[in-house]
């Protein structure tokens, strides 16, 4: 078996009596394109705010390869490899694309304490900059400002700022939210696309691109794992037709 | 690949635009000279402008650039002002020397607050700067045996600069010492504001939340900002404390915390001009205004901030901004090229 690059051991968390997560056990092993799914309220988003460090554990640890990251700050998390986007745009409203993605990769070279050189300077870091806006398909926008951009393109805007921190695991937070169906397909493709040595867990609702883009999936409910597994066994599993797919039948 | 390679060169050659001086830098910065020459009798008031400009910037290094609002700047002003003063007071009236020790003992008490500052945003921000500043304005009025508390500290005694210009009394020294540490810092704090640095700040001006989900240690480059910051309010301080050799209770004063703020907004922050424009068009204002109605010129400049804030938002450099975007691609569209 191939050591996990990001597990989590018995990882708790509660808002007064309510329950977001219960003796969470997950092990994602290096490349795998895993899919988050489950109801509202499952607690998919607690479980990446708790994995990245925006929401501190009651009990359990995380651990990211060997080495336990619980203590540590996001921006620390981030260093190490572990990196998210988030569901609800979060970006730079007014800096434009070339400037948000040059800021991450300068922030993961050390270059943004440095306030006596001017930013050109840094070649290669804007080169590298460009580079993933190219892969992106952002390229031709990325002068303007980031509120001006549409909102797919605000979409992968997201997940540019995400790749220029070079990650090992990558947390996509609802990547294609809000995105028309036709386009929702075209940014999994680019996330199919990503290195194969970077292993992905996304949450998503869509369950024709769940089946088609992931190779394993966990189902959450209730704060509590259900089930982990292949594609195929959790389309079978009856447990979560019950409480999640219903009677809907999926290819 | 080989087409993009073309086009990698252009994110260089944009990022270096951004950053080019402008012929319009440049005429500003030849214009600052014209006092000597056209107003010679009031150059008394330009090194006050100039080193209020100076405070502006510093303030908006924090506030345009890093989004970090303090209602106790002057926190910092006050202490470099104290601090030259007292060196000066105490025998050492060499003024470059003692600018650059004020400007450091201002930096420290940034760096020592600094760690406040960098954990708290909001609301809690703006009461914490504020409640600092009071503190400190209450601790130097009680310490009058160092202060001279509200008879304001005497004997400030300068050396002439360089050994040879004396601090007359028409101010041309004062004005062209003011001036010239005015465009030092400038030059640096433009610096900072095109670096990497820079950038960084301005990323936790427009999402704080993003900043470390990308890996920036955010509290790290506040204090740092925060601290360059109180360093250049402490050179303004200092300034005024040497070209006028008296130094009083209202370097510390909320007022004077007030007064920069809204300085800043007049004239745009985050826009590294906006404090020096605001310095002019609110010090020429109070002077003229003050002339004609002394107790109620306030009235005016309260006027002319709610115009500004309600017409231009951002700031009165904001405005002319926006209007010359606007113009310019009014002007591309009448060529017949899309804007």
């Amino acid at each position: 078996m191939t050591a996990s690059v990001l597990s989590t051991r018995g990882l708790q968390k509660r808002f007064g009596s309510l329950v977001v997560a219960q003796d969470i056990e997950i092990a994602l092993p290096r490349g795998v394109r895993y899919a988050l799914i489950g109801p509202n309220g499952a607690g998919k988003t607690t479980l990446i705010n708790l994995m990245t460090g925006m929401l501190r554990p009651d009990a359990g640890h995380i651990l990211l390869g060997d080495e336990d990251i619980s203590a540590l700050a996001p921006h620390e998390r981030v260093k190490r490899g572990l990196v998210r986007t988030f569901q609800i745009n979060t970006l730079f409203p007014n800096l434009n694309a070339l400037e948000a993605v040059t800021l991450a990769v300068c922030e993961r070279y050390g270059y943004a304490g440095t306030w006596w050189r001017r930013l050109p300077a840094y070649r290669q870091a804007i080169d590298e900059a460009y580079e993933i806006l190219v892969s992106l398909r952002l390229a031709a926008n990325c002068y303007r400002a980031t509120h001006e951009l549409a909102y797919g393109q605000q979409r992968l805007l997201e997940i540019a700022l995400a790749l220029a921190t070079r990650p090992k695991v990558l947390l996509l937070d609802e990547p294609a939210a809000g995105v028309p169906r036709d386009e929702s397909a075209e940014l999994f493709a680019v996330i199919t696309g990503l290195s194969p040595d970077l292993t992905v867990l996304f949450i998503e609702h869509d369950m024709d691109v769940v089946f088609r883009f992931a190779s394993r999936i966990i189902v959450m409910v209730g704060g509590r794992v259900l089930l982990e597994g292949p594609p195929e066994a959790i389309a079978a599993d009856q447990r979560v037709r019950d409480v999640y797919l219903g009677s809907k039948h999926h290819g | 690949m080989t087409a993009s390679i073309g086009a990698l060169g252009e994110p260089h050659a944009y990022l270096d635009v951004q950053s080019r001086w402008r012929r319009i830098e440049i005429a500003f910065w030849l214009s600052t000279l014209l006092p000597f020459v056209l107003f010679p009798l009031h150059l008394q008031l330009a090194s006050q402008i100039a080193i209020t400009a100076l405070f502006a910037l510093s303030l908006d290094l924090i506030l345009g650039y890093a989004g970090i609002v303090s209602l106790g700047h002057a926190a910092f002003f006050g202490i470099g002002a104290y601090a030259a003063g007292l060196i000066a007071k105490w025998g050492w009236g060499e003024p470059i020397s003692g600018l650059l020790m004020a400007g450091a003992i201002a930096g420290a008490a940034g760096y020592a607050t600094s760690f406040i500052i960098a954990r708290v945003r909001h609301l809690p921000l703006i009461m914490i700067t504020l409640g600092l500043g009071l503190l400190l304005h209450e601790a130097a009025n009680s310490a009058s045996w160092l202060t001279g508390g509200s008879d304001g500290l005497q004997g400030v005694r300068m050396w002439p600069l360089f050994g040879t210009f004396r601090f007359d009394l028409y101010g041309y020294t004062a004005y062209g010492y003011s001036l010239a540490v005015l465009f030092l810092t400038f030059l640096v704090a433009r610096r900072l504001i095109n670096s990497p640095f820079g950038l960084a700040l301005r990323g936790i001006r427009e999402n704080a939340v993003r900043m470390p989900a990308i890996g920036a240690p955010s509290r790290s480059h506040i204090r740092t900002i925060y601290t360059i910051a109180a360093v250049i309010a402490g050179i303004a301080g200092a300034l005024l404390a040497q070209t006028t050799q008296t130094v009083s209770l209202g370097t510390l004063d909320f007022q004077r915390s007030a007064d920069v703020l809204v300085i800043l907004i007049l004239g745009g922050a985050g826009r590294l001009y906006g404090g020096i424009l605001g310095a002019i068009i609110y010090m020429v204002a109070r002077d003229q205004l003050s002339g004609m109605n002394p107790q109620y010129w306030f009235f005016w400049i309260g006027l002319l901030l709610v115009m500004v804030v309600v017409f231009l938002p951002n700031g009165i450099l904001g405005g002319v901004a926006q209007f010359t975007a606007s113009w310019r691609a009014r002007h591309a569209a009448l060529r017949g090229r899309p804007s």
